[in-house]
């Protein structure tokens, strides 16, 4: 027998019984961030390949929710900070070693960005617009203009947007869940993944959309791979990653990860989107909710199953 | 310069006369505690080992809260004691997620907190309220860099452990046993 007791008694509110400081907010947020880095990753990367004409909602119609699902972010991560008047001194400092620090700035940045691309199509979207102001007028001309160089920006921040939360998440040694190096890519191919679904949903472009469902079933197809290789990687660690695996191997997450995540948020939209390409219509709405349904439980899964995990002693 | 503690763990007693003494003296809301103390009982009665630990902060050389904070309110202060400014903290919880041994707690004002060594008793030449206080004078602190501070003296002679060293966080707090 091994018998393990607090004799002080200890409850600290959200650490005992287990950790479960971060709620909702945080796998809201990076459901938005991951989806508005890849949103902002196809836009970019499309400008770049000189294909605007041929992938319109991926270049212009599908960016102009990305000010709006950052904002919305940004707002989910503010109602998660227990200090809230402080929240400025994030902006004071730059500390390169911590994850949180570069997802701050990289927001700062991006957002702005996000906003100039979208400003500079608004007159095609409604033609009457008008900036009243010169300089506005002449910050327009100067972005379509340099709209390669921009966009080379945009690709480079989004992806860091996209790796980052897998990156901070990873950092924390003391979660062994979340301490894998494979999670950035995961969440970067998983907010990209879910990107594409959101285009596709959009398209009235015929081969928008079949382009959109091939690289989808492609990002699918490395998430699927990484998840294998993910719990491969835990089995293959210390007890406390062995242990953090279970959670999900006859664990209370088995059920809600294999089920929601695996089956209902991967392999049935991309078996549909197979069918799809093979000539029997599925209506779109049912692959593309699956998948940002999928996206948003892999992260609520996710954040609170990393908190439970611990190392032990 | 670097403070460290040393606790006997065959002298405590499981009094938690020092988890009273640290919400005492550092004014910690009611409901929580800054340090605890833990009972591991093994083997079969009559067979029976027991180890009793006080636990709080380790205070860790590599610590992964100071590296993780956003804001730099959590640092080092001098001798490798952590702390946290609290007019530089946002609240958003990544020091608590990354600390191994569940050491830190949010606060009800926003600010999150956990043990400081009571800097503010080291810096007056006292030692923390959790070994002054100690019955069977069990918890031993100080320079670790002197060689004839009382932690220094403690941990020549004696076996010790410290907690998660897997971790690769380099607690400060050494555990006799």
């Amino acid at each position: 027998m091994k018998e393990d007791l607090f004799v002080s008694g200890r409850m600290n509110p959200n650490i005992d019984p287990y950790l479960n400081i971060w709620h909702w907010q945080i796998p809201v947020y990076l459901f938005l961030g991951g989806l508005a880095a890849g949103l902002l990753f196809f836009a970019a990367l499309y400008t770049i390949l000189g294909k605007e004409k041929e992938m319109p909602t991926t270049v212009k119609w599908a960016t102009f929710l990305v000010p709006f699902i950052l904002i919305l972010g940004l707002l989910a991560l503010f109602i998660d900070l227990k200090h809230k008047l402080y929240f400025w001194q994030l902006y004071t400092t730059i500390r390169l070693e911590s994850p949180m620090g570069w997802g701050a700035w990289v927001l700062m940045i991006i957002t702005p960005i996000s906003m100039v691309w979208v400003a500079s199509y608004l007159k095609e979207l409604i033609p009457s617009w008008d900036w009243k102001f010169d300089f506005l007028n002449k910050f327009e001309k100067w972005v379509i203009a340099n709209r390669k160089g921009v966009a080379w920006v945009m690709i480079f921040y989004s992806v860091i947007l996209g790796i980052y939360t897998g990156i901070l998440l990873s950092a924390f040694n003391a979660r062994p869940l979340w301490n894998t190096s494979l999670l950035g890519p995961l969440f970067l191919v998983s907010g990209m993944s879910t990107a594409t679904a959101l285009i596709m949903w959009m398209t009235k472009n015929e081969a928008e959309r079949k382009l959109m469902s091939r690289i989808d079933l492609l990002l699918i197809g490395i998430e699927l791979f990484f998840i294998v290789h993910l719990f491969m990687g835990f089995l293959a660690s210390s007890a406390v990653q062995i242990n953090a695996a279970q959670l999900f191997l006859g664990g209370q997450f088995t059920v809600s990860f294999w089920v929601f995540v695996i089956i209902l948020g991967l392999l049935f939209p991309a078996g549909l989107e197979v069918l799809e390409m093979r000539g029997v219509h599925i209506p779109i709405v049912i692959p593309v909710v699956l998948i940002l349904f999928g996206g948003l439980m892999f992260r609520f899964i996710m954040v609170e199953a990393g908190q439970i995990t611990r190392y032990l002693y | 310069m670097r403070y460290a503690m040393a606790i006997d763990t065959r002298k405590c007693v499981g009094c938690s006369d020092c988890v009273v003494a640290c919400q005492t003296e550092n004014n910690v809301p009611i409901g929580y505690c800054r340090d605890w103390v833990v009972e591991i009982m093994a083997g079969t009665y009559p067979q029976l080992e027991i180890e009793l630990r006080s636990e709080r902060c380790n205070h860790c050389s590599n610590a992964p809260c100071v590296r993780c904070c956003p804001t730099g309110a959590s640092h080092f202060e001098q001798g490798g004691i952590v702390t946290v400014t609290h007019k530089k903290c946002i609240g958003c919880g990544a020091c608590i997620e990354s600390c191994p041994y569940d050491a830190r707690y949010s606060h009800p004002e926003g600010y999150v907190d956990k043990c400081t060594f009571c800097l503010h008793r080291v810096v007056d030449g006292q030692l923390p309220a959790c070994v002054s206080v100690c019955p069977t004078k069990c918890m031993y602190f100080g320079d670790l860099d002197d060689p004839n501070s009382s932690v220094s003296n403690a941990l020549k002679n004696r076996k010790y452990i410290v907690l998660a060293p897997e971790a690769g966080t380099q607690p400060q707090i050494y555990y006799l046993t």
